[in-house]
This record gives structure tokens, C-alpha cells and sequence, in this order.
């Protein structure tokens, strides 16, 4: 169950290079790899060149819905002007998503690592069981929870809090959305927070503690610091698949001022005739924001471990 | 963040245990706080399976255990169930001995195209979901036209392209996962072994690998969980075929029926007792 | 080997002494250990000393076969060991770090070796291992669950229990407490004559090399400095360093002015001293001249003598019992250590800062060739112990 709590937690110090093969036997990486490898570019690399492809079809004007191979650039400034406030969403709702999954995280796989004793281990299990009653099931219940008529609507408009919420509701508003999305990804966060921080010495912490009197500049210096792998991984798996998300805007937001990128490539495959080729291009483009992101990031902040 | 910023800023006057209780005791407060955060919705699952609804399972209409009598009840929940835990099962197996073998070959070998496979990798991991599906539709609805030109099959879309995306999106996170294990592995083990008159495979087999497993097991448990609850993916690739979460999401327009409601919860339940008895028995091995 | 089993394969059958034939190791840009020549009798107790980093562990990892030469042989008898396997060496290896196996038991892991040869009393074989460092009572826990001397003597069990040709210990009683660590020299070294094993013994504590060892070495970036028996390597020094490194010296650089019958003169800092001409490294030119700091006496007035005796001004007192030791300034501003056992009814009652001298039968003095980094290393070592 801790898989994923070894994600960016990298591993032990002495992992700089494998050691040269003994001669004779350089072909059995090759064969470790081939399986593995194999798939991902049969049912990665390929699929991903063909949907480039497609994404530079034209239509026949007179026959909506058939295309023919072009290489026609057009369908990405089409893409990226008429769905530029879908790509604005999906980057502002999955970062602050980000942002609040990494707030709610934090204290939680800070407590795991240091402060739960014999319950950690439970806690672990807690944090993953929600998975297994399925995501869909729990964003309608979310959807249930926030209504107008639900208990949390009741709670802030006692608060006489309502009315600071857009619209003065939360269900089909972007609060809801982000708290959507926050929610299904929270777990993706805490548990590689918890593995970098249970790989953490506490008595480094403890030492930290000696050094500087204050409590937040231990944290500030000592522990963040320790943690960082393990922040960046789920910072990562959180927003990625958050930026690309469409079940959350779909059941929780509006229909016309919360829709995603997700919900536009959505709608566009399966639902507007002729929409291929744009919905193929907005898949591109969210693909090349994302992984521009990603790589920025990671070298910003220099963590080959996830890599 | 930091719990202990609260000891300092509110009790400055009180001593440094005092400080350091507060602040685990803080840190314990807001931890159990987000637990319950993550289950509120999964209470709801629950309280909502026993509401004798009428038309949609929205308001609370009064108590019964009649969708608990009858789990199945509603048309195509259990098959869906079935079909999503074949596939999780399929899926796992065949990611968890395709990651495990690369993750192998990542952390022991150093060849050349090791950095690109690195990367090969990485990259599903950060490519959002959708994108994912849209392009594996593609290739599948292509090539199966091209086919079924050619050969007069009747190849389509269903169980075995469902399967074959899991599996696809599985591998990265268990190579993930085992490269981690791997990659804390104390190389001086064995160096050990093999001191100890263990042979390539005797210290593969008896230290290696025993030592290693933890980390397998838990990159399947993984790969079974992502698979299960997948949406997005499936619902591209799935044709006519539902796997459970499709099942819930395309019932939702209609009204989702409280069967759903109920094994959800009980996957849930299942899951944790799984998982609980695992550790239970994992502990009593270590003693 | 594989006395009652069957023989791993590839296993080397060597029985005899083990030789290092000009053994280089480099890494890279560095060489750690460089063309190393040594010979360890079949049966005798050697030990490693050397600074950290020096290349000892590297040495044995060689002779383990966990790290293949850069260049040079490695023998154990007239069998060739160089390029085979760990697995096909009759050599074992306590490990710096333990490296006990965590998902085995105590008792798996000292029965790991012989399972793998095949042995039939395997489980017997780990038994009496485990008597032999008193942990028969906590066999059947996970490495995990035992202190770190408890460990550590485990890992010596677990090698031991093959009755290797070699054995090779890296430290082995770094982490046990004075007391266990007596008993477990006395241990090892009763089991080393009874079985008549090779043991190459890595260690920073001098004492056990001296106690333990038939023949000590002294490494130093990646070279032998200096090997023999115990008593040899402290009275006689080769190189300052050896000096500075076994036991401690008063060093003096100097040059020789001149010889009289078996002795050669020299001028140390402006003071004439003397040194046995067969005591000496160098016969002419500038030398390096050291005596033991027990073999100097520390007197209020000049004595009766003729030139081996120098002024100094106390610099501190300690008194550690069966000796009280005095630091000394020397004019040249060299600080020098003597040791004086309590012997006179009146102590001396010196305070720091009184006029003294120092005075040596020059028979113990020795010259070795001029190192001034070993006579800085060798102040500062006193200097820190006494302020
Ligand atoms: N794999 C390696 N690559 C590069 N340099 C190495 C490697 N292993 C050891 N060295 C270097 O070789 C030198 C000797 O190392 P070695 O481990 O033999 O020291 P040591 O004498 O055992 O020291 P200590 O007493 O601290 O254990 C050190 O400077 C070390 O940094
Ligand atoms: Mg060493």
C-alpha cells in the first residue's frame, strides 16, 4: 500500500551510477527493458504521434465530420484562441487545487511521520481506502454535500457567510470545483510528503530544534527543506492530472462559466461533429503546457530523483 | 504549516515541553480533521445506501436495508463490478511484471538509452489522462477499421482496450515505486551474500528479491487501486463495455441507484479489512 | 572449505599464505590504494592501522574479490585469486557496516554461509557461532531489533562460523563498549590460534593492534608506511608519520652535524642531541629526531650530562594517574610531552610557566627522514589533548 509513498521520496544516497556490465552480458537490460518499453511505445509514443497527426486534419466544409490529412496549424490557433479562458481555468483551479491539497497535506503526513506512533501505519490505509469506493461516487456525494439544500450551504448562510460565495451558492461555482478537485487529489499529495518525511531523521529535526529556538524556523530550515522531494512529487501528482480533469468541473461546476480544458477535448470528441481535429490540437496543447511546466519545475528545483 | 508556530505564537510564555505538546498534539488535530475531510463523502455513500428513495437518490425519504438485501438489483452494477475487477486484476499482473522488470534494468545496468527510458518513463505520468484516452482511441479506432478492412474481423472497442490502457498508465507508477525500493537497497547486502559463498542467482533469489518485494507488492496494490477507480481513460477507450465507475457516472444522469451506493462502501470496506489483515499478518511475521 | 558438503562452484581451494603483489587500486582520478606488496603468514593475526580514508577497507575489499585490482596478483598460497568471485574465495569479511540481511533472523544469518557450501549441520554450525559471541539468547530476532554492539557481533559470527582461510574484519569492535570489546578481543584472538585462520584486522584502536596483532602495518594514502611486530613498530619508527601514529612522539626537525662511534650528532633546534647511528633512517643531512615521551624525564635543574637534555618552560600539568604528564615549550617554540610515574615520595609540584629541563637516555632516541607535516600533526595532537 505505501507504493505510492515511495514516489519522490528517491532512494538511499548510494544510487550515483549502476556499475559497468561484465562483458558479455550487455544485452540483458535490453531484454529487461523490451517488455515494458515495447508497450509504452506501442501504446504511448504511437498513439500520442497519431493524435499529432490528427491534430493537423482538415475537414471537407460541405461534409462535417470527414476529414483528410493535412498539415493545417490553423486548428491550433483556433484551439488556443476560442478556448483560451478553458486553458486560463484549468491552470488557475488545478494550481489553487495544488495549493490547498498541499495545506491540508502537509500536517497530515507531518503527524504520520512524527506524531502517529503505532496508529501510522492505519493512517496510511486510511488515506488510500477512499480509492477503492469509486471517484465518481464521491464527487456526486460531494456534489450532494455542497448543494443548495446541503449541509454546508446551511452551515455559511447561518455563518451569514453565504453571500461572499460567488453567486451565493457553492454548487455549480468554481469554489466548488477547485474543492472538488482539491478532494480526489488530496491523497496523491500527502503520500509522497509522508515517505520523504518518514525517510527524514527525526532526530535531524530534533537537532534543528536545538539550534534554533523558534519552532518555525526549525520547520522553515529543517524540515520543509527534508521534505522537498517529496513535495515537488506530489505538487506534481496533484496538478497534472488536476490541469487535465473534467469529471470535477462537470459534476460540481455550472455549464457555462467553470468548464475545463478536460471538458472542452471531452465534448469536442464525442459530442460536436467535426470537432476531432480541434479537440486532438487541445489535447496537444494542454499535453505541451503541462510537460513545459513539469520540466521547468523540476529543474528549478532539481530533483532528478523523480525522473 | 508548521505546528509548532502555534505553541510559539500563542503560548510564548510557557515552557519548551508545553510548546512541544501543543504542537503534537496540533499537528495529531489537524491530521484526524483531513481524515475526516477524505471520508465525508464516503459517510454519505453509506447513509444514502439505506434511503428508501424513490425516483433519484437525492433526499433523505426514510430507513430500509432493502438495497443492502439486494446489491444487484439494480441492472448492470454487479456486472460492471465484474468486469472492472477482471480488468484491475489483468491489468496489474501483466504492469506490475513489465515496471518491475525496467525498474530492474533502470536501477542494476547501466547501458546505453538508459536516460531516454528514464524519460519514456516519466512522461506518461505527467501527460493528463485525457490526452491519454483521446490518443489511444485514436490508434484504436484506426487500426481496428484497418483491420476489420482487411481481415473481416470484428475487432472493437471493450474489455481487452480498457486492459491495455490500464496496463499502459500502470507501468510508469510501478516502475516508479520499485526504482524507489531498488534504489534504497543497501548495495553492502549483496556484496554480503555473495562474500557468504552466494552465487549471481542465490543472492538474487534469497536476498535480492525477498528484499525488493515489499516494494512490488505495494507497486500492485497501487497499479489495482489507479486501475479500479479509473474514469477518464475507460470512458474513451471502453466502447460499449462499463466498468463500474462508468457505470455510476453514466447512471448519474438517470439517477444513480442505491446498489452503487452500496458496493462502493462495501469495495471500501473490503479494501480496508484487506488491507488491515495484510499488516496484521505482516507484523506477526516480522515477530 | 565445504569440509561435509558439496563445493560451491568455481570455489577456489587455497590453502597457505596470502600475498599481495603490487596491488593498485584507482579510481578514477584516485588511487587508493597503490602497489601494495605484502605477505601475511598462513595462521598469523595482521593488523591495519592507518587514518581514515587511507585505503584499508579498499584493501580487503580486494581481498574479498568485491572490488577487482587495478593491477597486481592476490594469492593465498600458490592459487591465484585474482579476477574470481566473492563466492569462489575461501575468504570472509566482517563488514564495516554489519550489511546483516533485515529479513532474516539472527540465527539465518550466521547460517547463510554454510547453507549456501551445503553443509549439513548448517543450523549447528550458526549455534555454536552465536555461543562464541554470547547471542544465542536473541537468535531468532530481525537485525533490526538488536543494539549496535549486538549487531556487530553477529556479523562476526556470521563470517566466522565458515572458518574461512582468511578472514578479514573491517572494524569489527568499533561499537562495542570497553568491556565487550576486551572480551571479544580475547575471543577472537583465542579462536584465531585454536582454528589457525588468517585474520587481517582493520582498526583504530591501537591498543587491540598492539594486544592482538603478530604484525602490524601502517598504512598511509594508499601506501604501506611501515609493518612488523608490535613492540618493533612503537620502540623503532620508520617514518615520522609511524611515529606520530603509533603511540606518541616528540619530534624535532634537525640535521646531522657529525658522527661519534655508534652515535650520530645532531643539531635540533639549536640543542646537540644524539642518535644511535642503528636507531636512525638517515645517516646524513636534515633529519627528523623523536623519543617517546615516557622515555623523557622533566627535571627543576640541569642535569649531569652532555648535550641530551633542553630548556623549556611548563606549559601544563595533568596528572592521569599512573603517570602525570607535562607539556613543555621549548625555546624554538616546539612543544614537547613527558610522562613521569609517580615514583618520588615528593612530587615536583611544578606550575606552569616554571623553568624546567628535559632529559633522555639518548639510547631510546631515533631519527627518521624530515617531515615537518608530521611534526605539526604531532604538536597539535598535544597541544589539543593538553588545553
Ligand atoms: N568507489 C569509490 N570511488 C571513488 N573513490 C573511492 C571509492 N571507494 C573508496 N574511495 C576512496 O578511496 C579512499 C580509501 O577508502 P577506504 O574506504 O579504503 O578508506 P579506509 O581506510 O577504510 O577509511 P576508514 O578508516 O574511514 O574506513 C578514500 O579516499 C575514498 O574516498
Ligand atoms: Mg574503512
Amino acid at each position: 500500500m505505501s507504493a505510492l509513498a515511495h514516489m519522490g521520496g528517491g532512494g538511499a544516497p548510494a544510487t550515483a551510477m549502476p556499475p559497468k556490465e561484465p562483458s558479455g552480458r550487455s544485452w540483458l537490460p535490453y531484454l529487461l527493458l523490451l517488455p515494458g518499453v515495447l508497450w509504452l511505445l506501442v501504446f504511448f509514443i504511437y498513439p500520442l504521434a497519431q493524435l499529432f497527426a490528427v491534430s493537423l486534419y482538415s475537414d471537407y466544409p460541405d461534409y462535417p465530420g470527414y476529414y483528410y490529412q493535412d498539415v493545417n496549424w490553423h486548428n491550433y490557433v483556433r484551439a488556443l484562441t476560442d478556448f483560451l479562458p478553458h486553458f486560463g481555468r484549468s491552470m488557475l483551479y488545478a494550481g489553487l487545487a495544488t495549493f490547498f491539497a498541499f495545506v491540508l497535506a502537509y500536517p497530515l503526513a507531518y503527524a504520520m511521520a512524527f506524531k502517529a506512533g503505532k496508529w501510522r501505519g492505519i493512517m496510511m490505509i486510511l488515506v488510500i481506502a477512499p480509492f477503492f469506493t469509486s471517484f465518481i461516487l464521491r464527487t456526486i456525494a460531494w456534489r450532494q454535500i455542497l448543494a443548495d439544500e446541503g449541509p454546508v450551504a446551511w452551515v455559511l448562510e447561518h455563518l451569514h457567510l453565504l453571500s461572499f460565495m460567488p453567486n451565493g451558492r457553492i454548487t455549480e461555482t468554481w469554489v466548488a470545483v477547485v474543492a472538488g478537485l482539491t478532494y480526489n487529489f488530496l491523497p496523491f499529495m500527502v503520500l509522497p510528503i509522508y515517505a520523504s518525511l518518514e525517510r527524514a531523521d527525526p532526530r535531524v529535526i530534533e537537532a534543528g530544534g536545538d539550534l534554533y529556538a523558534n519552532g518555525f524556523t526549525t520547520f522553515r530550515t529543517v524540515t520543509l527543506p527534508m521534505s522537498m522531494p517529496g513535495v515537488i512529487a506530489g505538487t506534481l501528482l496533484t496538478f497534472i492530472p488536476a490541469a487535465g480533469d473534467y469529471v470535477n468541473a462537470e459534476l460540481l461546476g455550472s455549464d457555462t462559466g467553470t468548464k475545463m480544458v478536460g471538458n472542452v477535448i471531452e465534448s469536442q470528441f464525442f459530442k460536436v461533429l467535426g470537432g476531432y481535429p480541434i479537440a486532438a490540437a487541445l489535447s496537444f496543447s494542454l499535453m505541451a503546457l503541462i510537460l513545459a511546466m513539469v520540466f521547468l519545475y523540476v529543474r528549478r528545483y532539481g530533483t532528478e530523483e523523480l525522473l | 504549516m508548521s505546528t509548532q508556530t502555534v505553541g510559539t505564537a500563542y503560548r510564548p510564555s510557557l515552557g519548551k515541553r508545553v510548546q512541544g505538546w501543543l504542537a503534537g498534539r496540533f499537528a495529531m488535530i489537524v491530521a484526524v480533521l483531513v481524515l475526516l475531510y477524505l471520508f465525508l463523502p464516503v459517510f454519505y455513500t453509506f447513509i444514502f445506501s439505506f434511503n428508501d428513495y424513490r425516483k433519484s437518490n437525492i433526499e433523505w425519504r426514510g430507513f430500509t436495508l432493502k438495497h443492502w438485501a439486494n446489491p444487484c438489483g439494480a441492472a448492470g452494477a454487479c456486472d460492471s463490478l465484474v468486469t472492472s475487477l477482471e480488468i484491475g486484476l489483468l491489468s496489474t499482473l501483466v504492469a506490475t511484471m513489465l515496471g518491475t522488470l525496467v525498474a530492474f534494468a533502470l536501477v542494476r545496468h547501466r547501458f546505453r538509452g538508459r536516460g531516454a527510458s528514464n524519460i519514456l518513463v516519466f512522461v506518461p505520468m505527467a501527460t493528463p489522462e485525457i490526452v491519454l484516452g483521446a490518443s489511444l482511441l485514436t490508434i484504436f479506432v484506426n487500426g481496428f477499421t484497418q483491420l476489420n478492412g482487411w481481415f473481416g474481423t470484428d475487432l472493437k472497442l471493450g474489455f481487452w482496450t480498457i486492459t491495455i490502457a490500464h496496463i499502459m498508465f500502470c507501468i510508469s507508477f510501478v516502475v516508479v515505486s520499485v526504482k524507489a525500493r531498488l534504489q534504497s537497497l543497501d548495495p553492502r547486502l549483496e556484496e554480503a551474500a555473495q562474500d557468504l559463498y552466494a552465487g549471481p542467482a542465490e543472492t538474487f533469489w534469497k536476498i535480492t528479491f525477498p528484499l525488493v518485494l515489499p516494494g512490488i507488492v505495494g507497486a500492485a496494490l497501487l497499479a489495482f487501486s489507479l486501475s479500479f477507480d479509473d474514469f477518464i481513460i475507460t470512458s474513451f477507450v471502453s466502447g460499449n463495455e462499463t466498468t463500474f465507475p462508468k457505470f455510476v457516472y453514466v447512471s448519474y444522469l438517470r439517477g444513480i441507484p442505491a446498489q452503487a451506493n452500496v458496493i462502493g462502501f462495501s469495495m471500501f470496506v473490503i479494501a480496508l479489512a484487506l488491507v488491515i489483515i495484510g499488516q496484521i499478518v505482516g507484523n506477526a511475521r516480522k515477530k | 572449505m565445504a569440509r561435509n558438503g558439496r563445493s560451491v562452484s568455481g570455489f577456489r581451494e587455497a590453502k597457505g599464505d596470502l600475498r599481495l603483489e603490487n596491488v593498485t587500486k584507482a579510481f578514477a582520478d584516485f588511487t587508493a590504494v597503490d602497489d601494495l606488496s605484502l605477505v601475511v603468514p598462513r595462521g598469523s593475526f595482521f593488523a591495519l592501522l592507518g587514518p581514515s580514508g587511507c585505503g584499508k577497507t579498499t584493501t580487503l575489499r580486494m581481498v574479498a574479490g568485491l572490488d577487482q585490482p587495478t593491477a597486481g596478483r592476490i594469492l593465498v598460497g600458490e592459487t591465484d585469486l585474482t579476477g574470481s568471485r566473492p563466492y569462489e574465495r575461501p575468504v570472509n569479511t566482517v563488514f564495516q557496516s554489519y550489511a546483516l540481511f533485515p529479513h532474516l533472523t539472527i540465527r539465518d544469518n550466521v547460517a547463510f554461509g554454510p547453507k549456501r557450501r551445503g553443509e549439513a549441520n548448517a543450523a549447528s554450525l550458526a549455534e555454536d557461532a552465536l555461543a562464541l559471541v554470547q547471542m544465542t539468547h536473541l537468535g531468532g530476532r530481525k537485525p533490526a531489533q538488536l543494539s549496535g554492539g549486538q549487531q556487530q557481533r553477529v556479523a562476526v559470527a556470521r563470517a566466522l562460523v565458515n572458518r574461512p582461510e582468511v578472514l578479514l574484519l573491517d572494524e569489527p569492535l568499533g561499537a562495542l563498549d570497553l568491556k565487550l570489546r576486551r572480551q571479544m578481543q580475547v575471543e577472537l584472538k583465542r579462536i584465531q590460534t585454536e582454528v589457525g585462520l588468517t585474520f587481517i584486522h582493520v582498526t583504530h584502536d591501537q591498543e587491540e593492534a598492539m594486544t592482538m596483532a603478530d604484525t602490524v602495518a601502517v598504512m598511509n594514502r594508499g601506501r604501506i608506511e611501515q609493518m612488523g611486530p608490535p613492540v618493533q613498530m612503537y620502540d623503532l619508527p620508520k617514518t615520522a608519520f609511524v611515529a606520530n601514529f603509533v603511540g606518541q612522539s616528540n619530534l624535532g626537525q634537525g640535521h646531522i652535524t657529525g658522527r661519534d662511534a655508534d652515535f650520530l650528532i645532531a643539531d635540533v633546534q639549536g640543542s646537540t642531541v644524539r642518535i644511535p647511528a642503528r636507531r636512525s633512517s638517515v645517516e646524513s643531512g636534515a633529519v627528523t629526531f623523536g623519543v617517546r615521551p615516557e622515555k623523557v624525564s622533566v627535571k627543576r635543574t640541569r642535569p649531569e650530562g652532555t648535550g641530551n637534555d633542553v630548556r623549556g618552560t611548563v606549559l601544563d600539568v595533568s596528572f592521569i594517574g599512573v603517570a602525570t604528564q607535562y607539556l613543555v615549550r621549548l625555546p624554538s617554540g616546539t612543544v614537547w610531552s613527558a610522562y613521569e610515574q609517580n615514583l618520588d615520595l615528593e612530587p615536583m609540584d611544578l606550575r606552569p610557566g616554571d623553568e624546567v629541563w628535559l632529559t633522555w637516555n639518548p639510547g631510546h632516541a631515533f631519527g627518521v627522514g624530515p617531515d615537518p607535516d608530521a611534526v605539526q600533526a604531532a604538536e597539535a595532537a598535544k597541544v589539543g589533548a593538553g588545553e
